[in-house]
């Protein structure tokens, strides 16, 4: 028998029975369309968490005012308590080892207006090693200078929203306007590159303008709300987090660590803590994706198996008439390599077509994966092999009586 | 051409043992026209089955041209089946969902006919078995039941076997169709040399050939020339 005889008898026997073939095809289809779509948004989501997450800074040590939220103990708001001073972040900065920088912030939302245009947004009163400790780039102009710190300078840093919201999107020459907070006019000296807008807190509406102005012009006293101590390297994160903590407690004369009228977040833990989240919720999204492979294999399995009966008396028909069993054996194969590499491509192209079209709605920027189109795929054709070759290698050993009675 | 001795067949399904056929031996000369006849499930099919390299005999020998059939391999029946018989089934067995010409061309398929001397022979066959040309590019399942017989028979027609084996060929014919069928059969025997069996439980086809056998309970009954109606 010729080979293009063998493709003509395949593409015949595929095309006279189109519901069959098709439906057989779906479960290939949705199987490994669902795999490679599941698996790529799990990607997506543990890459955009983990990048939010290291958006906030490295190797950070975030300490904020207020009560330690401990149990039964008072949990006072935060940023309200008025507890942590300059003086406590010149004493971390000089006494703990392994830090390499502090960052002194003075935060409020304040309405902040230009001409004809105004916002509500947040204000950061922060001095220049915020640059490296938050991992913020200035796009456009200068940030805060030691010299702004010390002379408590009118000057402004502004998100790209904010930005954007008073200037227009995308506006230029934004760097040398004056823009009014709180009834004092500041300059703005710069702006910062996109961070993106994560979630809730979109990290680029913002202004940056030196804690000392803030606390002289908008807050009106000489507290911090929130003091950022950056570690030399992860491995001494934690020691950092235990030695700001000791010293804090000493200098504000508590003895009870759970009586402490501040807060320290290693960024360590955050990160563990998320990570521990995305690995469930990557679980997870691999577990329905390997149900919906295994439900996707049954159909195939259950799509050729049913036709065992009808194909056993085909095969019977075509030994009566002449075919030898290498040419039965030939046909099917084909017949389930087809099937099932004519559903895998359709099944991936579905799977990596879902996937662009989240990224591309901004959903989330869905990561396909090669492993897990070649495990979907390699499951799928191992299936849709198995089932549709073995019991029509069976049935090619009958003889063709016996292959024609078979129910 | 043909010589079966002692030839048995023993079902084995469904608890005791049937024996469907009793040790039969018969001869068959080239170019004979033989009508097998006998009561519903006296073991007329299962006899043909084995003579068409189809099932295997449980014991005895069966020589076809004087080769062993009973000893060669699964492949070498194919051979024999494609080359030298041609099966009328009695339940026709056409692929469903199939166009007739299609039908009637598989055989060839697995011959290495060229494509497009496939088409003319299977309609030419089709010709032969009395089949409308409407009919040629219908699905197998579209067909009335005289239709459906007519397409099994051009099928065993089609590549030219030197072997007709033919199982109640007339069974769901009128009878002018089922004497165009006969005719062919008779045209196939008398010009072409065609060697022809056929079961028929009918008295009246049965006169159509050289030689009538009837088998009761899976043995030959009687085996005698026909009164010849020709
Ligand atoms: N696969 C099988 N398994 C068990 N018994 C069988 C099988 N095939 C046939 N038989 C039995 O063998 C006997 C002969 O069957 P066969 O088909 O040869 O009869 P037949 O003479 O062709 O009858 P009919 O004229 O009705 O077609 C029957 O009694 C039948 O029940
Ligand atoms: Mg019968």
């Amino acid at each position: 028998m010729k080979i293009k005889d063998i493709l003509k008898e395949t593409f015949l026997a595929l095309s006279s029975n189109k519901i069959r073939s098709g439906l057989t095809m779906l479960g290939i289809i949705i199987g490994i369309g669902s795999v490679i779509a599941l698996t790529a948004i799990g990607t997506g989501a543990q890459n955009s968490i983990s990048a939010s997450i290291e958006s906030i800074g490295s190797n950070l040590i975030i300490v904020m005012p207020g009560a330690q939220r401990s149990f039964g103990g008072p949990s006072g708001g935060r940023g309200v308590a008025l507890t942590l001073t300059v003086p406590d972040a010149d004493a971390i900065a000089s006494q703990v080892s392994g830090v390499s920088a502090v960052v002194r912030e003075v935060s409020s939302r304040k309405q902040v207006t230009a001409t004809g245009t105004n916002t509500n947004t947040n204000i950061v009163g922060t001095e220049p090693s915020y640059l490296t400790v938050r991992n913020v780039s200035i796009d456009e102009g200068s940030f805060i200078s030691a010299n702004d710190v010390s002379s408590g300078s009118k000057v402004a840093i502004l998100g790209p929203t904010t930005r954007d919201d008073l200037f227009g999107v995308g506006a230029e020459n934004v760097v040398g306007q004056k823009i009014r907070i709180s009834g004092s006019e500041y300059t703005v000296i710069g702006i910062t590159v996109s961070k993106g807008g994560s979630g809730f807190s979109n990290v680029d509406d913002v202004v940056y303008i030196p804690y000392t102005t803030a606390g002289r012009y908008l807050s009106g006293n000489r507290y911090l709300s929130e003091i950022d101590v950056s570690a030399q390297d992860s491995s001494v994160s934690s020691q950092v987090q235990a030695d700001v903590t000791t010293l804090l407690l000493s200098r504000h004369n508590i003895t009870d660590p759970t009586k402490a009228d501040f807060n320290t977040l290693n960024q360590a833990d955050i990160i563990a803590t998320a990570s521990s989240v995305t690995s469930t919720f990557t679980g997870l999204l691999a577990a329905v994706a390997g149900i919906s492979l295994l439900v996707g294999g049954i159909g195939i399995m259950n799509m050729m198996l049913t036709t065992v009966t009808e194909r056993t008396r085909e095969i019977g028909l075509r030994k009566a008439i002449g075919a030898k069993r290498k040419d039965i054996n030939r046909q099917f194969l084909i017949e389930a390599v087809a099937l099932t590499f004519i559903g895998g491509i359709i099944g991936v192209l579905l799977g990596v077509g879902i996937a662009l079209a989240i990224s591309s709605l901004g959903i989330l920027q869905a990561v396909v994966s090669v492993s897990s189109i070649a495990l979907a795929f390699g499951v799928s054709a191992v299936i849709g092999i198995v089932f549709g070759y073995y019991p029509a290698q069976r049935a090619s050993k009958l003889n063709p009586i016996d292959a024609l009675r078979y129910e | 051409m043909i010589e079966v001795k002692n030839i048995t067949k023993t079902y084995n399904t469904g608890g005791e043992p049937f024996e469907a056929v009793k040790g039969v031996s018969f001869s068959v000369a080239d170019g004979e026209f033989i009508a097998i006849m006998g009561p519903s499930g006296s073991g007329k099919s299962t006899l043909m089955h084995i003579l068409g390299a189809l099932d295997s005999p449980t014991s005895g020998s069966y020589f076809l041209d004087n080769k062993d059939v009973s000893t060669l391999s699964d492949d070498q029946l194919a051979d024999i089946r494609r080359d030298k018989i041609g099966f009328v089934f009695q339940s026709f067995n056409l692929l469903p969902r199939t166009t007739v010409i299609r039908n009637v061309s598989l055989p060839l398929v697995y011959d290495g006919v060229p494509d497009k001397e496939r088409i003319i022979r299977a309609e030419e066959a089709l010709f032969a078995s009395g089949l409308d040309r409407i009919y040629f590019s219908h699905l197998s399942n579209q067909l009335s039941g005289g239709q459906i017989q007519r397409v099994a028979i051009a099928r065993a027609l089609v590549n030219n076997p030197s072997l007709i084996l033919a199982d109640e060929p007339t069974g769901n014919l009128d009878s002018k169709t089922g004497e165009i069928v006969l005719n062919t059969f008779q045209k196939l025997n008398k010009e072409l040399g065609r060697t022809i069996i056929l079961i028929t439980h009918e008295q009246e086809i049965a006169e159509h050939a050289d030689r009538i056998i009837t088998i009761r309970d899976g043995v030959i009954t009687s085996d005698s020339k026909s009164h010849k109606k020709r």
